[in-house]
């Protein structure tokens, strides 16, 4: 299990990694995807298949596919990459990279110093995680929904527009015999 | 179980999905000949049964072209992620007792998220295909089979209400008095409904809608890329029957006089049909139509019907 673990964590770090470099926007989004596949097998090996797969269903399977649905009708092409190609040159990189070397080697060495302890992997069914969802956890839930259909609402009123009874072609025949 | 015995039945289930997959080319024009009163392909071989073959060496040798202006690996992964999906969500289907490739306790919840990954190949195809038909087929295909994964979704927590499990195999026992097809008919029929959706198929196949779009998402497609898409479908539709008789009909249950395996792949049949006769018989709707019906029909109907399994499952458990 531990090796699997830091197998998917490797995953993870490195698909994050050339999603941020990646100039192409679809590119880009499709090594999120692969991070997303490699936090949820991160999940598994931690023992909660439950989460593990509500992270495909909902960030992998619906939220990055309507990221590239826009992206796909924003018809980016060679001259985005180009732009952002201009925007991500090497020398913007220079001073983030040291002050995360900075921040790699203080836990290279907190990681050096500390005890070991190995890892406790407890199985969570999909029964304990509805138990807690719905008895510890019920407020934050019930919040989470008021704030989804408050969205859902408001898209609803964006979106609602009158049906147009007739064809524009007859529309303007009748507007002009009026 | 053996490890042995284990690697028999992965082999075993995949020669057998993927033989009934190209398999269905015969039977669907057959069935189709039959209802439109054709003949449909009867000269190659008995019962005109080596069309497959025919079929499966054209698609080899044809030229097997990936144009210019496509994103070339995107253009190539495409389509192994729709077969990729199917196969892997084979994996949770109870066959028979004990022929099953694994019994996850997740096993609905990992049906729903490969089917949800399933929409990659459409999308990706379309858009790296950089052909406007392509790019329309592959928006059509994202919005319609997202709307229609949540449909999928809610339509089965009655199942798994009354089961109490996402375990396919305790599924299928629950079903020893009465298939949930008795007790879940609305269930049944949104699943149903959400399957067609999620497969693409007629009366659905909105993102290939041919009269509109030449092929969709798969018009830059040839050769053995393009017989992806075809077997994915196919599959698509396997599964989809396979998960109706596990879920609503008893799977493997039956009376005693042919084995459990036998009355899984007749039911099974059944189903796949059921399908190749809707392709028969039924018109396609229009694009917006199709999501208006399932937003406005499709999501009340599943949600009261969750509701009412609710409170009768948990009237019941109180006495």
């Amino acid at each position: 299990m531990n090796l699997l673990f830091y197998i998917s964590s490797f995953v993870a770090v490195a698909a994050t990694i050339l999603a941020i470099t990646r100039f192409h926007p679809v590119h880009a989004l499709l090594y999120l995807v692969v991070s997303f596949l490699a936090a949820a097998l991160i999940f598994l090996s931690l023992g909660s298949p439950f989460i593990a797969v509500m992270e495909v269903i909902v960030y992998a399977g619906a939220i990055i596919v309507l990221f590239i649905f826009v992206v796909m009708m924003l018809n980016l092409g060679k001259d985005t990459a180009l732009q952002e190609k201009n925007w991500l040159r090497p020398k913007v990189w220079i001073g983030p990279s040291l002050l995360v070397l900075i921040l790699l080697v203080e836990m290279i060495v907190l990681l050096l110093t500390a005890e070991d302890t190995a890892m406790h992997v407890t199985v969570v069914d999909p029964r304990n995680v509805s138990l807690a969802l719905f008895g510890e956890y019920i407020i934050a839930l019930e919040l989470a929904g008021f704030l989804l259909m408050a969205g859902i609402v408001g898209a609803a009123h964006i979106g609602k527009q009158k049906k147009k009874q007739l064809h524009r072609f007859l529309q303007a025949e009748v507007m002009e015999s009026v | 179980m053996s490890v042995m015995q284990h690697i028999w039945i992965v082999l075993g289930v995949l020669f057998v999905l993927l033989n009934i997959a190209a398999g269905l080319i015969w039977v669907e024009r057959r069935l189709l000949a039959l209802w439109q009163d054709r003949l449909g392909p009867n000269r190659a071989g008995p019962l005109g049964l080596f069309i497959v073959l025919a079929d499966t060496l054209k698609l080899f040798f044809k030229e097997d072209w990936i144009p210019p202006f496509a994103d070339k690996w995107i253009f190539i992964t495409a389509p192994a992620i729709v077969v990729g999906s199917v196969l892997l969500s084979f994996v949770i289907i109870p066959f028979a007792p004990g022929i099953v490739v694994a019994d996850l306790n997740i096993g609905l919840l990992f049906f729903l998220a490969m089917s949800s990954l399933g929409v990659y190949s459409i999308v990706l195809g379309g858009w790296a295909s950089n052909n406007k038909y392509a790019l329309l087929g592959a928006l059509r295909g994202a919005s319609q089979m997202i709307a229609y994964e949540v449909f999928m979704g809610l339509s089965l927590m009655g199942v798994v209400m009354l089961t109490g499990s996402f375990k396919m195999g305790a599924i299928v026992e629950a079903q020893k008095d009465m298939w949930f097809i008795v007790t879940q008919p609305v269930g049944f029929f949104v699943f149903f409904i959400a399957g067609i959706a999620e497969t693409h198929r007629l009366p659905f196949d909105i993102p290939e809608a041919e009269s509109e779009l030449i092929a969709g998402y798969h018009a830059e497609y040839s050769g053995m890329k393009f017989g992806m898409f075809f077997i994915g479908e196919y599959l698509g539709i396997t599964l989809i029957s396979a998960m109706m008789v596990a879920l609503f009909f008893g799977g493997w249950l039956g009376p005693a006089f042919l084995p459990p395996l036998a009355w899984f792949a007749l039911k099974t049949f059944f189903f796949i049909g059921v399908f190749i006769l809707l392709r028969a018989s039924l018109p396609r709707p229009r694009y917006d139509q199709l999501i208006e019906y399932g937003w406005k029909i499709l999501l009340p109907v599943v949600l009261a019907n969750l509701m009412i399994t609710g409170a009768i499952a948990l009237w019941v458990r109180g006495e």
